[in-house]
């Protein structure tokens, strides 16, 4: 099948492309960029006014499954991330099984296969069954498709374990994500700490429980030389850190997640569970450092965190309820609204944020639109104005904050290897 | 006359002018207090339900009292002996107390805006936060209030110290700003580990010396510190809790001779405060809790719409 791709701006950081140009793919390759004329034969993708860009990778997404399927399956997160504008996601090990063995990342590539929609790109645990005790068999993960490792949401504690997965990544030069959360600092909080958790009188979490972890791996960074990813990043003090590790020179990257970067604890109003997460929404100087760190380069990708809860799970006290929110169909209308409409970011930071970037941390070989390579696409288009409405969205469960909000740009086509998987009306 | 809210959930709802009714009406209620007998038709016929979830003798039987002596039928659900304790959702028990159409619903709960949650779950009752979590306990604030007038009249710029575990005291935030509201001092004291982050905004003084609290204080409020907080490394130990924080004959010298010492209860004798001043003089305790059932009398009474049957 041959296809063109019309009327559209193709931006490709990865080699400083950015113009308006059709792109032509080709047995699933990207075979032409520039003035095309369409034959016959082709199908034509016309998408006038909008941005063609290599495909966007969500690498902090839940999938429930194995475990959870009411909650999601990894089809419906398929189904969800390519209508979210993603042809990739990487999806956490912490599922009934963990992911911390070889026969649970080949279950979850062989669901991905049968979905035959998103790159499914499995992150291993770091410890057996992220107990943070024993090492998992990280080779053998690897070696059936892991990209990352990872024990997100229970975070080793154990300093020289984390030293030692620090170490042992090197053999396949992957990188440890990290959830940064102290323990014994975080104990009992359920949203940050500070005026709004006063008055609302919920117990809080220190900010100081994710920034003595970041600060703890970038300390153990630079004595293992191992990369260290920091995964949602939350605070001004944890942005502090890694851009002082970056400019030492340190392998350490960081993702931000759009709600990080839009919501602070005061949305949580009269206690809306859709705003409890964790890491909790911060304060709005908080927000003001992700901002800037997002246009300058500290921040490396916007990740989701894509958490999926069923509604009894959500439609109870704020203290009983479960961390997290579903991210990824709303992801590119908010980074559309609030960095490059509400800041001025280039269209090409953009890029970087979602596709360019993952791309490197994970060394997924893509993140390009250079002829030859695998035609992973995103189409936005810029104008669209779009209201979230979770009861449309893909994903299997419906906790969002952001039901009901009308902003502007949206995904509109999604292409994975030159196939067209999404395409909005 | 009626109250500028629909229910209470913190002391936030309420209007200098509502807080000013709650105080007279709960004061010409307590003149029934003295008759032999203390029941008044006012809301014959009204249902009120007692939700709670977490143990109260006192609270839950403040409340009770309150509706029986207006004549209104009171049902107590308490977490222990109902289906709640099978594992009900809030919400669920929310619409089938609902489907029996009390007028009003208290409820007490151990998580901060369970009583925000019924609001929004019963529409047709009014809600009453018994106490929720580290949040608020609306009704306590107002039967200290009442409380503190009967002694000290008008509350504005008299000095009130409120002592103890602030963090996790819904009675402190509750009385920090009504007191607050009425345009009195207050002042908070504590060890720095149970004074949360930006007490600040409540507008009030905060000290860790109980000297700069209590001089010239008009009013010491103590708060309750359980002894199960010394795991949470809140304090070293009762003896230096006490030595440093707890109230005696002797530090309270340094308050205005007239003051008065107040305590939500139930006392730790010996922790917070010297046994013999829980009993003593200036000990207004046992008024306090005579001053719950008027107040909540008051509370239910004028959000019923204040009018007699």
């Amino acid at each position: 099948m041959t296809l063109l791709i019309r009327g559209g701006t193709v931006i490709d950081p990865s080699r400083d492309y950015e113009r308006k140009a059709d792109l032509l793919i080709e047995r699933g390759k990207v075979a032409d960029l520039g003035k095309i004329s369409a034959r016959k034969s082709w199908d034509v993708l016309e998408v006038p006014g909008c941005l063609v860009a290599p495909g966007f990778v969500d690498m902090h997404v839940h999938l429930r499954e194995p475990g959870r399927e009411d909650k999601e399956t990894i089809a419906s997160g398929c189904r969800a991330a390519v209508a979210a504008g993603f042809t990739g996601i990487m999806c956490m090990p912490n599922t009934d099984p963990v992911n911390d063995c070889e026969a649970v990342t080949r279950f979850i590539l062989e669901k991905a296969r049968k979905a035959n929609l998103a790159h499914v790109y499995p992150a291993g645990a770091i410890t057996k069954g992220s107990r943070g005790q024993q090492l998992a068999e990280i080779g053998e993960m690897v070696k059936a498709g892991a990209v990352a490792i990872t024990d997100d949401g229970n975070p080793v504690e154990n300093d020289q374990i984390m030293r030692r997965a620090l170490e042992y990544s090197r053999i396949f030069n992957i990188p440890v994500v990290d959830h940064c959360e102290n323990r014994d600092l975080a104990a009992g909080g359920c949203m940050n700490e500070g005026s709004v958790s006063t008055r609302l009188g919920i117990p809080g979490m220190s900010r100081a429980a994710e920034e003595m972890d970041v600060a703890r791996d970038i300390v153990l960074g630079r004595i293992t030389g191992g990369r260290v990813h920091i995964a949602h990043l939350s605070t001004r003090e944890s942005l502090r850190w890694v851009r002082q590790a970056k400019a030492e020179g340190l392998a350490v990257t960081c993702e931000v997640t759009p709600h990080h970067f839009v919501l602070t604890d005061r949305d949580i109003g009269d206690y809306d569970t859709n705003c409890k997460m964790n890491p909790p929404l911060r304060e709005p100087e908080d927000v003001e450092a992700l901002l800037e760190g997002l246009a300058d380069g500290a921040v490396d990708c916007i990740a989701t965190d894509h958490a999926p809860h069923t509604a009894l799970e959500k439609e109870t006290t704020f203290e009983d309820a479960a961390n997290g929110i579903i991210g990824m169909e709303s992801a590119i209308p908010l980074a559309w609204e609030y960095l490059v409409r509400r800041r001025g970011l280039p269209h090409r930071r953009l890029v970087e944020l979602f596709s360019v970037n993952p791309n490197r941390i994970l060394e997924l070989g893509r993140g390009t639109l250079e002829p030859g390579s695998i035609a992973d696409i995103t189409v936005i288009d810029p104008d669209r104005e779009i209201t979230l409405d979770v009861q449309h969205w893909k994903s299997k469960s419906r906790n969002s904050p952001f039901h009901g909000w009308t902003l502007h740009g949206a995904p509109v086509a999604t292409l994975v290897r030159g196939r067209p998987v999404f395409r909005r009306q | 006359m009626a109250l500028s809210c629909k229910n209470l959930l913190g002391i936030g709802d309420l209007e200098v002018d509502d807080v000013r009714q709650i105080i007279e009406t709960a004061g010409s209620f307590r003149e029934v207090f003295a008759r032999p007998i203390k029941k008044l038709p006012t809301l014959r016929g009204r249902s009120i339900i007692n939700l709670f979830y977490e143990p109260s003798t006192r609270t839950r039987s403040s409340f009770e009292f309150a509706a029986k002596r207006l004549g209104a039928d009171a049902i107590n659900f308490s977490v222990s002996s109902s289906s709640v304790a099978k594992g009900e959702s809030l919400i669920d028990t929310g619409l089938s107390l609902q489907a029996m159409s009390p007028d009003i619903i208290v409820i007490r709960h151990q998580h901060a805006g369970a009583p925000h949650l019924l609001a929004r779950v019963c529409l047709q009752s009014h809600i009453v936060n018994g106490g929720d979590g580290m949040h608020e306990h609306p009704t306590q604030a107002l039967l200290d209030l009442l409380t503190i007038t009967d002694h000290k009249g008008e509350p504005k710029g008299r000095k009130v110290a409120i002592v103890g575990d602030i963090s996790r005291s819904r009675v402190a935030r509750s009385n920090a700003l009504l007191l607050r509201k009425m345009g009195a001092e207050v002042w908070i004291c504590g060890p720095p580990t149970m004074i949360p982050i930006d007490f600040h905004q409540y507008e009030v003084q905060i000290t860790f010396q109980l000297e700069e609290a209590l001089k010239s204080a008009d009013v010491v409020m103590l708060l309750r510190v359980q002894k199960e907080r010394l795991q949470d490394v809140l304090y070293p130990s009762v003896k230096e809790y006490f030595a440093l924080f707890g109230l005696n004959k002797k530090k309270l010298r340094r308050a205005r001779p007239d003051c008065i010492v107040m305590h939500p209860g139930p006392i730790n004798r010996g922790v917070e405060i010297d046994p013999e001043l829980a009993d003593g003089e200036y000990s207004v305790i046992l008024e306090q809790v005579t001053n719950g059932v008027a107040v909540r009398m008051a509370v239910l009474y004028l959000l019923l719409g204040g009018e007699l049957a």
